[in-house]
């Protein structure tokens, strides 16, 4: 996305992937403003890595099967999910719905890549959009480790 | 067999215009002997056998060491992987080990939620989704595990996925098979046909996307046991999609004929495959129900297959 490639989101960017500290306050700050936007609309499991704009505004992590890449073969004949029969199947939904978006309508063609799991519920997609942590990208640690705080001693009155 | 194949099963889709895979069900119990007697009864019909994965979630003999005791009886098995039940290290684990014991055909799915098994209070796992899992064999294959880190020497497999073209959305059902594809299956087993006109739609789809060329497509095909298994694969079971006019059928037969009549129904369907383009085989899947497969495949004149012509001391079976 274009939005990203901007002079401050680049700067952003770099500093995140050199303070990993600084990426993880921001990431969790953002995690309840995430959720609260995107549960009410979408019903957002918090994965971190959202594909959201690609399934059409369907959410694909309440798949009871974690489906990344398209329905499963149990999806019922009036579009109801195999598990829980009075829903719809995410997918039957997802794609329907991408295919009227105006945009991005091929993107639910493409391979999407495995969850990962050490982003579930554990951080925000707006951050790991940004730095690319939801496309596979490791922070690269700062050079010089920052070294703990000595605690003084306590002193005591003689 | 030739060493330009990764296994038996390959050599008989490259060389032979139509292939014949079937499936046996490990039992619910640790008796060896269950599969043996299987294996011995498919062992003339099929190029490979598919060993299932716990299949409907219900707790059966493991895969891989049903392939295990096929092999020792010289039968090639395809097992299959199912992402229920392990994460991606455990997966990669029980590949490495089934290539180790001579395992090269696998087939990749996603596999049956427990809600519908025996265990529906166990945690689901679902790691990785099936398109993914066909991507991690595929990099093993290459050589490389999933995390990226380099294998050596790397295993071969003979990578399989399936497809459902009855279930909805029909329209995005060939796309699926192509990220699968796309992703390094190189054959595909279909959900078991009996609505042979929407099978025509989706197979005019793949032809369009060109996935024939690209992989061996088998169309799964399987025997009706009785009007009642016939009513509840139309009414209960989930992307499965059963014409009304094979229920009238089935209802319509005496129950002594009902059996025949599955047979023969089955074996019209394959004949139907044969001319459908990019159908490279069929796989036939008979729930619970092995002594029809030979029987199916003799009157569909399936026999013999390429492996019996080649050991020529095997005796034939008697075909009922």
């Amino acid at each position: 996305m274009d939005f990203f490639q901007t002079r401050p989101m680049r700067w952003l960017r770099d500093y995140f992937n050199t303070h990993p500290r600084a990426e993880h306050y921001v990431s969790d700050a953002l995690i309840p403003v995430e959720a609260i936007i995107k549960k009410p609309l979408f019903g957002c499991q918090e994965c971190g890595q959202c594909l959201l704009h690609e399934n059409g505004f369907v959410c694909p992590m309440r798949c009871p099967k974690n489906s990344r890449n398209g329905p499963c073969g149990g999806v019922r004949a009036n579009g109801h999910c195999e598990v829980y029969p009075e829903r719809w199947c995410v997918w039957y939904r997802a794609y329907y719905q991408s295919q009227r978006l105006p945009v991005w309508r091929e993107h639910i063609f493409q391979i999407h890549r495995p969850v990962n799991w050490q982003l579930y519920q554990a951080s925000s997609s707006w951050i790991n959009m940004l730095t690319g942590r939801d496309v596979g990208i490791k922070p690269t640690l700062p050079v010089k480790p920052k070294a703990a705080k000595q605690i003084p001693p306590k002193v005591t009155a003689q | 067999m030739d060493e330009q194949y990764t296994s038996r099963l390959e050599q008989a889709l490259r060389t032979t215009h139509f292939a014949v895979t079937a499936e046996l069900g490990p039992p619910k119990n640790a008796d060896a002997e269950v599969i043996r007697a299987k294996g011995d009864l498919l062992r003339h019909c099929a190029d490979a056998l598919n060993i299932t994965d716990n299949q409907t979630a219900i707790v059966r003999m493991s895969s891989i060491a049903g392939a295990q005791l096929l092999m020792q009886q010289g039968i090639e098995p395809v097992i299959q992987m199912t992402c229920r039940d392990r994460n991606r290290i455990a997966m990669q684990s029980d590949l490495l080990g089934a290539h180790a014991l001579g395992v090269r055909n696998v087939l990749c799915l996603t596999g049956d939620h427990m809600v519908g098994g025996n265990h529906p209070e166990a945690r689901k796992v679902f790691d990785l989704d099936s398109v993914n899992l066909v991507a991690m064999v595929r990099g093993l294959n290459e050589g490389k595990f999933q995390c990226g880190e380099e294998l050596k020497p790397a295993p071969r497999f003979f990578i399989g996925a399936v497809e459902n073209p009855f279930a909805p959305p029909y329209e995005f059902r060939p796309h699926r098979l192509k990220k699968k594809i796309d992703a390094g299956a190189q054959f595909i087993q279909t959900q078991m046909i009996f609505n042979v006109t929407r099978f025509k739609d989706f197979m005019a789809h793949v032809c369009e996307l060109d996935l024939h060329e690209r992989a061996f497509i088998l169309a799964g095909v399987g025997p009706l046991k009785s009007p009642g298994m016939a009513r509840y694969m139309r009414d209960n079971v989930a992307g499965m999609e059963m014409p009304d006019e094979l229920v009238k059928r089935m209802e319509g037969t005496p129950k002594d004929k009902w059996r025949a009549e599955g047979i023969n129904i089955c074996v019209e369907i394959i004949e139907q495959m044969k001319d459908i383009a990019g159908i490279a085989g069929v796989h036939i899947m008979s729930i619970e129900w092995e002594e029809a497969v030979p029987r199916i495949a003799a009157q569909a004149k399936l026999l013999p297959r390429p492996h019996e012509l080649e050991t020529e001391d095997v005796a034939q079976p008697a075909l009922h």
